[in-house]
């Protein structure tokens, strides 16, 4: 079988993101707050940060799914507020629960996109999806309905979903999360390869420090919906900044537990 | 004011839905798989509670006006009475308030709970807008199966009517003389009336049931909120447009 993939115009053409000055605002509460970065094309990027701080509310303006308050947020140099970005950049999600269509199989998840946009014919469409399948090992769940998938094999259907898109920029949002050490460490080499096959930008929202310290070219730490610091991985295995370094390697202290600091400091 | 506001703005987005479905009319070809599972779902599935109700709707109806007209001796029209009001109201207007209950409140709780879950989020991200693959198959389907079932509910009303009307001792109007009756008043635009105004409510009913459930903001909870809401607005949508729909078509009578 030939590789659909490389057979796409659009494999190898790859964007970085710019975001500018972006501010968002729910009503009074301020969820991002004048935040600046930019992601190379080609780069895993990694935004890490506490629960809370923003990351996926700054991924969902990179997709396009929120708007700012003000601000901007560019993919190469369009727009990704606007929905016509999406007919000229090729832009997948990973969601944090996988958000497959539970009413389809995983074969069929996989077909939609194609299917919608007419990339192909059936049998196309046919060579793709087995393609992505085969590359994270989900070839026996192709006729599965998501109901009956574990949340690794969801994420993977997730990320498998996303590569049948020949992506050129894509978005992880917290693709770790609930899942065991080996499946963590599993999708965290998923990753990484997917960049080195496709060269695909990848922006990856984790508060996973291996992963991030393992995979990412440059890292960016969200705090309180503003950057605290941003920079090569390395800067950030031995950070001078003790709130960054307490976040990516925190001591367990029982002697003086966080919980209690915390107590006292609302009383 | 506040609420008059929340009101007109739900109106506006509804339309705004519309016309971004009506956009992508020419898909529709292409979507007649989902076309066809969308009138299943809506036709097929709703017909054994619209075929029962309707017929004990009927034979109500001819058992209350058989007591009725039998003080000033008009028994002989029973089936003009129940073919006329079937045709005109109680067909339309009940077969939209079943689909109003089973469907709408079943298309509501899908959207919502792919709002909630993301799934709408996915598709906008591939570059599917959800109104071409969510909102027009539907809207599609019910128009097609509003006078379809509305046909059928009718139907049902009559022969109901006309049981009633044969066995009850104090009735004892023979079938022949009730659809006699019944043939005798009836014009076709009663009939088609009646299809005119079930096709407005199932087209209101499904858009208003697709905007609220594509609008559904926060957690599991708020799927039923939506349901409920949905289901209330398609009721008093349906009894509001039932008073200016028959006006329109009296005056255009």
């Amino acid at each position: 079988m030939t590789n659909p993939f490389t057979a796409s115009p659009f494999v190898g053409k790859t964007f970085g993101v710019t975001v500018e000055h972006l501010t968002k605002r729910y009503g009074k509460t301020t969820v991002l707050a004048d935040v600046s970065l930019e992601v190379r094309p080609g780069e895993i990027f990694c935004i890490m940060g506490p629960s809370g701080s923003g990351k996926s509310v700054l991924l969902k303006h990179v997709a396009g799914l929120e708007l700012p308050t003000s601000g901007s947020v560019r993919i190469g140099h369009f727009d990704a507020a606007d929905p016509a970005t999406r007919n000229q950049v090729h832009l997948a999600l990973v969601f944090q629960a996988g958000a497959l269509f539970n009413s389809l199989s995983v074969y069929d998840n996989l077909a939609l996109y194609p299917r919608e946009h007419r990339e192909a014919d059936e049998a196309g469409i046919r060579d793709r999806v087995m393609h992505a399948l085969q590359i994270l090992s989900l070839e026996k769940a192709a006729l599965k309905f998501p109901a009956e998938l574990s949340g690794g094999m969801k994420k993977r259907v997730a990320i498998a979903r996303a590569l049948v898109m020949e992506p050129q920029l894509l978005l992880y949002d917290e693709p770790t999360s609930e899942l065991d050490p080996v499946m963590s460490a599993t999708l965290t080499e998923i990753i990484a390869t997917l960049r080195e096959q496709t060269a695909v930008t990848s922006i990856v929202v984790t508060h996973d420090s291996t992963l991030a310290l393992n995979i990412a070219d440059r890292i960016a730490v969200l705090m309180d919906g503003r950057i605290r610091a941003t920079g090569p991985t390395a800067d950030f295995k031995h950070h001078s900044d003790p709130v960054i370094a307490n976040f990516l390697n925190p001591v367990i202290d029982l002697q003086n537990p966080r919980f209690k600091q915390l107590e006292q400091s609302h009383e | 004011m506040k609420h008059l506001l929340a009101i007109i703005d739900s109106i506006g987005c509804a339309l705004v839905l519309l016309w971004r479905s009506a956009k992508h009319l020419g898909t529709l070809p292409r979507q007649f798989p989902r076309f066809i599972e969308q009138c299943y779902l809506i036709g097929y599935t709703s017909l054994p509670i619209v075929t029962i109700l309707l017929f004990f709707i009927g034979c109500v109806l001819a058992l209350q006006s058989g007591y009725s007209m039998e003080n000033f001796g008009a028994k002989q029209f029973i089936g003009t009475l129940v073919g006329l009001t079937m045709a005109r109201e109680l067909g339309p207007v009940m077969v939209a308030i079943l689909v109003a209950g089973r469907v709408g409140s079943a298309i509501t709780a899908e959207l919502a709970s792919m709002k909630v879950y993301q799934e709408i989020d996915a598709l906008v991200t591939m570059n599917i807008p959800p109104e071409r693959i969510l909102v027009l198959p539907r809207l599609a389907a019910i128009l097609v199966m509003m006078p379809v079932l509305t046909i059928i509910a009718d139907l049902c009303g009559w022969f109901g009517g006309a049981l009633v009307s044969q066995f009850t001792h104090s009735i004892s109007v023979d079938s022949e003389a009730y659809f006699t009756a019944l043939k005798a008043y009836m014009k076709p635009h009663d009939i088609t009336d009646g299809l005119i105004k079930a096709e407005v409510f199932g087209f209101v009913i499904v858009l208003v049931c697709c905007h609220i459930g594509l609008s559904t903001r926060g957690g599991p909870r708020e799927i039923g909120a939506s349901v409920t809401k949905a289901v209330v607005t398609s009721l008093i949508l349906i009894l509001v447009l039932d008073y200016f729909v028959t006006k329109a078509l009296l005056l255009a009578t």
